[in-house]
């Protein structure tokens, strides 16, 4: 933070009178995050790999860990993420300074990092909902609530206010990330605290019903916080990075309505083989099969913006962390629907396919294009020319990528591997392998799995200190990476 | 801001006249692909809806031509696999672990079965293959706590050791000696020596003839005169070289003064019959069958 400070203090004024101070501290939180949420992910790889490793102190096991991963990494790397992005783009694109001025916006950066703390620190401790994706348990819950309730008035208040006419694609899939979130958040956490005073809490919803209700949320979390808002950045940065028009406005209104009515109803596909009614399986399903193309619509307006400027992937490597994002996001989104079909379930369920299948689209879509948006922020929002190292960004590029191949192709090996294990039967009808041996054939591969946590990781801290030194002002001397000439529009006749 | 058309030069492809900060938008048509793909998919999901159960009403839910049913397949499945397997289970039902063992076609199958079994139930605390780990002794070996005939071991899977479960359980105590002040250290302490003298190990031959008569008198009803241990109460045999709680002089004293006791949870009512004698057949053939 001392840094931000530092640098807003000799830095001009915009002309306009955008908020960028709050875009900064959430841009620096990104990262901070981004890093912690990296690291432990990396050692409870490890920790898969050689259980000594979790010390035998109830702290440092993988049963507390590794919520505190999943929720750095999706909701304070990413959650930051959306926070700094959206709220500089809102502005933008709406040409309107945020709503409700710099208290406002400080209350939401504050209270969000202490969701974040508040959550953290529960995991480590013991106290959780034992909700994927929604562990915190009531009382940062009912705080995050207000923070969000606060987000969504400085938000809509803000495109409210805006000057441009209509309102940019990049804001429909941010409002409709934060609006349904919202609607998620509070449903899936309705529950009943045992005292005022103690952290205990029991959910509203018993048996089935709760376990549909926190998948409904668990799916739509991915759909809306991992999906739509992260739509969000691809549909600014790309276009910006690239310099060239949005592929298809009517694609990105079709795609919008579609993914967004589609996408509520996919969340059964994670109850397949339960004590979920076959009827709701059933629609889960569909509904999943049907949010292949919604979800590609996005992949191809990210993917054929590109069209004419396809040459900048060589000499740029930022818009190359955006455009390979949106191809892992392609990639995923082909999966999840595959892996939804009832028949591919029952290989893929309770396997590493289904980890592999998450990471595919964390570390490749939703991190990458993060990482492109950081690397478009930082020289923007602390005023300086350009980045410290494009050589920089080049080798964050590849040293990430070669994590995220080494991670996905272990698991999908350890996954197909695994679930063909359990259901080998022999000639005369018995169980071909213990679960033991299934553990036992999967080691190598959590080995290489974490080995790719271990360059992602490295990736990332490359980028720290590369961001670090951009934010410094420094320019490192190398050599220069040709630029591409821009493409031009012009009158039509 | 004025709407201003305008037409992208490199796709040919006109704007739709809305800027945002820059940006702008190309008012390309859908992709013909990937309507024809979406469509396809709304098609795909109604077909699975006329043919499996989906939409509920407030009475009930469309059931699906195909009658399918997932509880009913996977209950008929199991019916299926239980079937196959009835030729060989309903001779093993008739049959003792012993003369499964003397049929050359059913042990065959006994010992897949019992592999199988073992696996999963029987090696979290034995060990892959029976090895043992920890206090949990190995089976692959002559040496039986409890004993090692085909009618043994079929009696400890199907009842266990020392457990609440099962009234039939084997079960046996060794006194406390040192805790409960029926020797002092100096006397556990020669006892220990003598116990080891048979494997050669001892250390103070005095001790070990000090010891002698302590053994007599309060160790021999159960572990043998020489040593040699008994199955019926479970008492091992103290002559050889296999320790289970550890052959170090102090710990051979500490498994006097206050002895731990391994314990077994009983498997007749949670393995079937069948499986139970398999599993005895393929124990047995682990290294040391009696």
């Amino acid at each position: 933070m001392a840094i931000a400070t530092a640098i807003s203090a000799r830095s001009e004024p915009a002309a306009t009178a955008y908020n960028e101070d709050v875009v900064r501290w959430f841009a620096i939180a990104t990262i901070f995050w981004g890093v912690v949420g990296f690291v432990v992910g990396t050692f409870i790889a490890f920790q898969l790999a050689f259980p000594s490793l979790n010390f035998d102190l109830e702290w440092t096991t993988f049963g507390r860990l590794r919520p505190l991963h999943t929720s750095a990494v999706i909701f304070a790397f990413g959650g930051n993420a959306l926070l700094a992005t959206s709220l500089y783009v809102v502005q933008r694109t709406c040409r309107a300074p945020l709503f409700g001025g710099p208290l406002l916006a400080t209350f939401l950066f504050w209270g969000y990092q202490l969701f974040i703390v508040l959550a953290a620190l529960g995991y480590v401790m013991g106290i959780t909902q034992s909700r994927e994706y929604a562990e915190p348990e009531w009382f940062a819950d009912l705080w995050l609530t207000i923070v969000w309730v606060v987000y969504f008035i400085i938000f809509f208040g803000t495109i409210l206010r805006r000057k441009e006419p209509h309102i940019y694609v990049a804001n429909w899939f941010y409002l409709a990330f934060i609006v349904t979130i919202a609607m998620l958040h509070i449903v899936n956490n309705l529950a009943l605290p045992v005292s005022l005073l103690g952290a205990k809490s029991y959910s509203l919803f018993a048996g089935v019903q709760d376990a549909l209700t926190q998948w409904w949320y668990g799916h739509n979390a991915v759909g809306f916080f991992l999906t739509a808002g992260f739509l969000g950045i691809m549909y600014y940065f790309v276009p910006k990075q690239a310099e060239r028009p949005v592929y298809s406005y009517r694609l990105s209104i079709i795609h919008f309505w579609a993914l967004i009515f589609l996408y509520i109803w996919a969340g059964p596909h994670h109850l397949h083989f339960t004590a979920l009614p076959d009827w709701a399986q059933v629609l889960g399903m569909t509904f999943s099969v049907m949010l292949w193309m919604p979800s590609w619509g996005g992949m191809i307006n990210g993917l054929m913006t590109l069209s004419g400027a396809w040459d900048k992937l060589r000499t740029d490597p930022v818009l190359r962390f955006l455009v390979v994002s949106v191809a892992f996001y392609g990639m995923s989104t082909f999966e999840g629907p595959l892996m939804s079909i009832r028949q591919v379930n029952a290989l893929s369920h309770y396997t590493d396919w289904t980890v592999g299948h998450v990471h595919s689209g964390a570390l490749g879509w939703v991190a990458f294009v993060t990482f492109g948006a950081m690397y478009y922020l930082f020289p923007r929002l602390f005023k300086v020319q350009r980045l410290y190292s494009l050589r920089l960004v080049e080798w964050h590029f590849w040293i990430a990528t070669l994590g995220i191949v080494l991670y996905i192709t272990a698991m999908w090996v350890s996954g197909i591997m695994q679930g063909l294990m359990w259901r080998s039967y022999d000639s005369l009808g018995f169980l071909q392998y213990s679960f033991i041996e299934t553990v036992e054939a999967m080691h190598p591969f959590y080995v290489i799995r974490a080995f790719g946590g271990v360059l992602f990781t490295l990736g990332a801290l490359i980028m720290v200190y590369n961001l670090y030194r951009t934010a410094r002002g420094d320019v490192r001397v190398e050599e220069a990476v040709p630029v591409a000439a821009p493409a031009r529009l012009a009158p039509a006749e | 801001m004025p709407v201003k058309i305008e037409k992208d030069e490199l796709s040919g492809t006109l704007t739709t006249g809305h800027e945002w900060d820059g940006i702008k938008e190309l008012d390309t048509p859908l992709p013909k692909w990937w309507l024809f793909l979406f469509y396809a998919t709304i098609a795909f999901s109604i077909l699975w809806w006329i043919l499996y159960p989906s939409w509920p009403s407030l009475t009930g839910y469309t059931k699906g031509i195909l009658g399918s049913n997932q509880r009913l397949e996977v209950e008929e499945r199991l019916a299926e696999a239980r079937a196959r397997q009835a030729v060989w289970l309903e001779r093993i039902a008739a049959k003792t672990p012993s003369e499964i063992a003397a049929d050359p076609e059913l042990l065959r199958f006994a010992m897949v079965g019992g592999q199988a079994a073992f696996a999963t139930n029987c090696a979290p605390c034995h060990g892959a293959g029976g090895a043992g780990q920890g206090f949990f002794p190995a089976l692959v070996d002559d040496e039986w706590i409890w004993g090692g005939t085909m009618e043994d071991i079929e009696y400890t899977i199907r009842h266990g050791i020392r457990n609440a479960d099962d009234p039939e359980a084997r079960s046996s105590l060794m006194p406390a000696f040192g805790a409960d002040g029926i020797l002092d250290r100096a006397q556990i302490r020669d006892l220990a020596q003598f116990v080891l003298h048979w494997s050669g190990r001892a250390t103070d031959p005095a001790a070990v003839e000090r010891g002698r008569p302590l053994y007599a008198e309060h160790c021999a009803s159960c572990h043998g005169e020489d040593g040699e241990g008994m199955t019926a109460v479970g008492a091992p045999r103290l002559n050889d070289a296999i320790w289970l709680y550890g052959g170090k002089p102090e710990q051979i004293e500490a498994q006097i003064w206050r002895p731990r006791h391994g314990v077994m949870p009983p498997w007749q009512g949670r393995l079937s019959d069948e499986t139970i004698k398999m599993l005895t057949v393929y124990v047995h053939s682990l290294g040391g069958g009696q």
